[in-house]
């Protein structure tokens, strides 16, 4: 245990019949404080750097006078700014998806990625694309979306039948990555025969990408996104319920069968909606809700939701910037990026997890 | 009728539709101990689950506060019936004051903001349950025994009119199982609150329980107050025990005893004799014990550890025919141990005793 200390240290009866202290409220100020302002300069540092140099001074008159200057005017408002935007509102959705994954399993290491929730999508979103590649016509965002569903759900389907027959956390990730791995087996397999027009793209995709976003992308991307969260929060009490397991949630009075369900179709839907525009993005969902908690020192989900969101844009966004920027001009998979970030948490948190146990 | 704050009509229950349990029939009135005990598997937790909504019923209507339950609404049973259960919960980052705010979940709104008044009812039912001093640690640094007793708080918070536990007692150690259960009836006396709950401590179930329902088998197989439940006989019927014996007055169990021809007579009495027969047990040596009372504490675990057992009645002098029938078992033993040394008008036979063994020529033993 080795926190019998702690025992000295509580305080005596002082605030007995006070709300909790303002102690905590501070901390939760300053952790959303922290995140805004890395989200802020991580947003200006990302419009800044790129393989043409504009200074901050251009960006500002580009943003609020329009064009002056047509060049820089289309990379800021038509590359930079979009994909800024992307990594903002698809990061926090991964992350998000990821805490709702890891309390319906009570399980700290799931999320889209290791589920195999995000290769289900990415393998329909191929065939779809490669479809209409064939047919010589592009895909729209809303097509990409409902295809991408349409593949987490499968998955999800798949990752629930292992669910109820294995108990065990660590089988049930095992089984996630399994069914990972067949998806994207096959994909690649599509992948490698379809017709080679525009394959170099889909190729980039299918790594996890940010770049090529689209404002129609965007837009489609921050209305799916936004309704989610919304819900999402709306749902923080019957959560904070189900964190003490499915008995007490009952006992408090939560319909278990329509909060599963619920919780199940906002996680898909979320990742989802990342696979669609930005390909299949490794352990933020995992990394991300357990850096913010960390931060916060709670699981409450009324504060976590909305951290999981910043804490996810801040955390792609960084990651971003890595893999466009490092190795300039050729620009890294984003899921090599949050791998390399992303996985030394996850290996944390299951070292961590089996020392609480015994 | 109208009394009942939760009651049971020709419950059946059960699982995947199998039924396991016919005809439950629990009537509780406000301010009641009701505790299930029976075998492993019975399906004392069943019962509870079926009471509880977590399970559905296969048969029968289980009315809480005169309303149907299954045609309430999740939020309104949740305001008259609060759970403490068996499963360990380990959830992480929470402090014990987190767990307990839980409690007042059917009364806040959609976000679960708790008020003022909430969170002094979160402290009250901490406060109620002695676990005030431990509101921000982190409920998985703290003891089994203070995590049940939070548990406990939680579901008091819910201000329900009745409390289901589900073995609450089952992984604490003796200290914090009295502990328990002392803050639970301390709970029922001052808000008088329903309490149903499964035990596997047959004394601590005994104490405490204002109304004990066996269940054995398909059924409930016998239900009253704890004097008569509590008796040797049935509860040797009621577990199936085959080795050994429940003394229903000391509410504990003894091992099975060293059969064959007595080897050892034991002169006990005055609660000596006790620890003299129960090393005899432990050597799984046969004996013998005399002349003891009736009354005396010696009886109860001679009568359950000894081969055969010479006594007499209360409070009355060795009788002749009690001395004789002493006499004759112990001139077959090899040795006689003799554990008092006080000796009075009631049992001045046993000096007589120990002087004819002596006269034969046995082996004494002073203890």
């Amino acid at each position: 245990m080795g926190r019998k200390s702690e025992l000295t240290e509580t305080p005596v009866r002082d605030s007995v019949h006070e709300t909790p202290q303002k102690k905590v409220y501070i901390r939760y100020l300053t952790a959303f404080v922290i995140l805004l302002a890395l989200l802020l300069l991580f947003i200006i540092w990302n419009i800044n750097s790129g393989s043409i140099h504009i200074s901050v001074k251009d960006i500002i008159a580009i943003l609020f006078r329009g064009k002056e200057d047509e060049t820089a005017y289309n990379i800021v408002w038509e590359i930079r700014f979009p994909r800024i935007l992307a990594a903002v509102i698809l990061g926090g959705a991964l992350s998000v998806s990821g805490f709702l994954l890891q309390t319906f399993f009570n399980n700290p290491i799931a999320g889209p990625f290791v589920l195999g929730i995000s290769s289900g999508a990415k393998l329909t979103v191929s065939l779809v694309m490669i479809y209409m590649l064939e047919k010589s016509a592009v895909a729209s965002s809303g097509t990409l979306v409902i295809a991408a569903f349409g593949g987490s759900m499968i998955s999800m389907g798949f990752v629930l039948i292992i669910a109820r027959k294995v108990k065990n956390m660590s089988m049930l990730v095992i089984s996630g990555i399994m069914i990972g791995y067949i998806c994207s087996a096959v994909t690649d397999f599509v992948v490698t025969f379809a017709d080679d027009s525009n394959i170099v793209n889909l190729h980039n995709w299918s790594m996890g990408s940010f770049s090529g976003i689209s404002w129609e992308n965007v837009q489609l991307a921050a209305a799916v996104t936004g309704v989610c969260m919304i819900l999402t929060f709306l749902m923080s009490k019957p959560i904070s319920a189900y964190q003490l397991g499915e008995a007490y949630a009952q006992n408090m009075g939560v319909n278990i069968k329509a909060f599963r369900i619920s919780l199940i179709l906002l996680s898909s839907i979320l990742s989802a909606c990342v696979t669609a525009f930005a390909g299949p993005i490794s352990f933020v969902g995992i990394a991300v809700p357990h850096l913010v908690k960390s931060l916060l020192k709670t699981a409450k989900p009324i504060l976590v939701i909305p951290g999981c969101f910043l804490g996810g844009a801040v955390f792609c966004l960084f990651c971003d910037l890595i893999a466009r920027t490092v190795f300039a001009p050729t620009e890294l998979s984003i899921s090599s990026v949050t791998a390399v970030f992303g996985a030394p948490v996850v290996i944390y948190i299951m070292i961590r997890r089996k020392r609480s146990m015994q | 009728m109208s009394k009942y704050v939760i009651c049971t009509e020709q419950m059946t229950v059960g699982y995947d539709g199998k039924p396991l349990i016919n005809n439950i029939e629990i009537k509780m009135k406000p301010g009641e101990i009701f505790t299930l005990i029976g075998p492993n598997g019975a399906g004392k937790s069943t019962i509870l689950k079926s009471m509880t909504r977590q399970l559905r019923l296969i048969g029968g209507t289980v009315y809480l506060d005169q309303k149907t339950m299954s045609r309430m609404s999740g939020n309104e049973v949740a305001k008259k019936l609060a759970v403490v259960m068996t499963e360990r919960i380990r959830p992480e980052l929470m402090t014990c004051e987190d767990i307990v705010a839980t409690g007042r979940y059917p009364y806040t709104g959609t976000l679960g903001i708790l008020t003022k008044k909430d969170w002094k009812k979160v402290y009250d039912a901490m406060e109620l349950v002695h676990t005030l001093e431990l509101k921000n640690r982190d409920f998985s640094a703290v003891s089994d025994g203070q995590r049940q007793r939070i548990l406990l708080a939680r579901a008091i918070c819910q201000e329900p009119e009745v409390i289901v536990l589900d073995e609450p007692t089952s992984f604490l150690d003796i200290r914090h199982k009295l502990e328990l259960l002392f803050v639970l009836k301390n709970m029922v006396r001052k808000k008088h609150t329903a309490v149903l709950m499964s035990l596997h401590e047959l004394d601590l179930a005994q104490k405490i329980s204002d109304y004990v329902i066996c269940v054995h088998g398909d059924k409930i197989e016998k239900c009253g107050p704890p004097e008569e439940i509590f008796t040797a006989e049935y509860i040797r019927k009621l577990y199936g025990i085959t080795a050994g014996s429940y003394n229903e007055l000391f509410g504990c169990l003894e091992m099975e005893r060293p059969t064959g021809i007595p080897r050892v007579f034991v002169i006990g009495g005055n609660g000596k004799g006790i620890p003299v027969y129960r090393k005899l047990q432990r050597a799984g040596i046969p004996f013998a014990a005399g002349v003891i009372h009736q009354n005396d504490t010696d009886y109860e675990v001679a009568k359950a550890l000894a081969v055969s057992v010479v006594s007499e009645k209360p409070f009355s002098p060795v009788s002749a025919e009690s001395y004789e029938k002493a006499k004759q078992l112990m001139s077959c033993c090899e040795k006689v141990i003799c554990c008092i040394d006080v000796f009075g008008p009631g049992n001045f036979k046993n000096h007589d005793l120990l002087a004819e063994a002596e006269k034969l020529g046995i082996i004494v033993e002073k203890n």
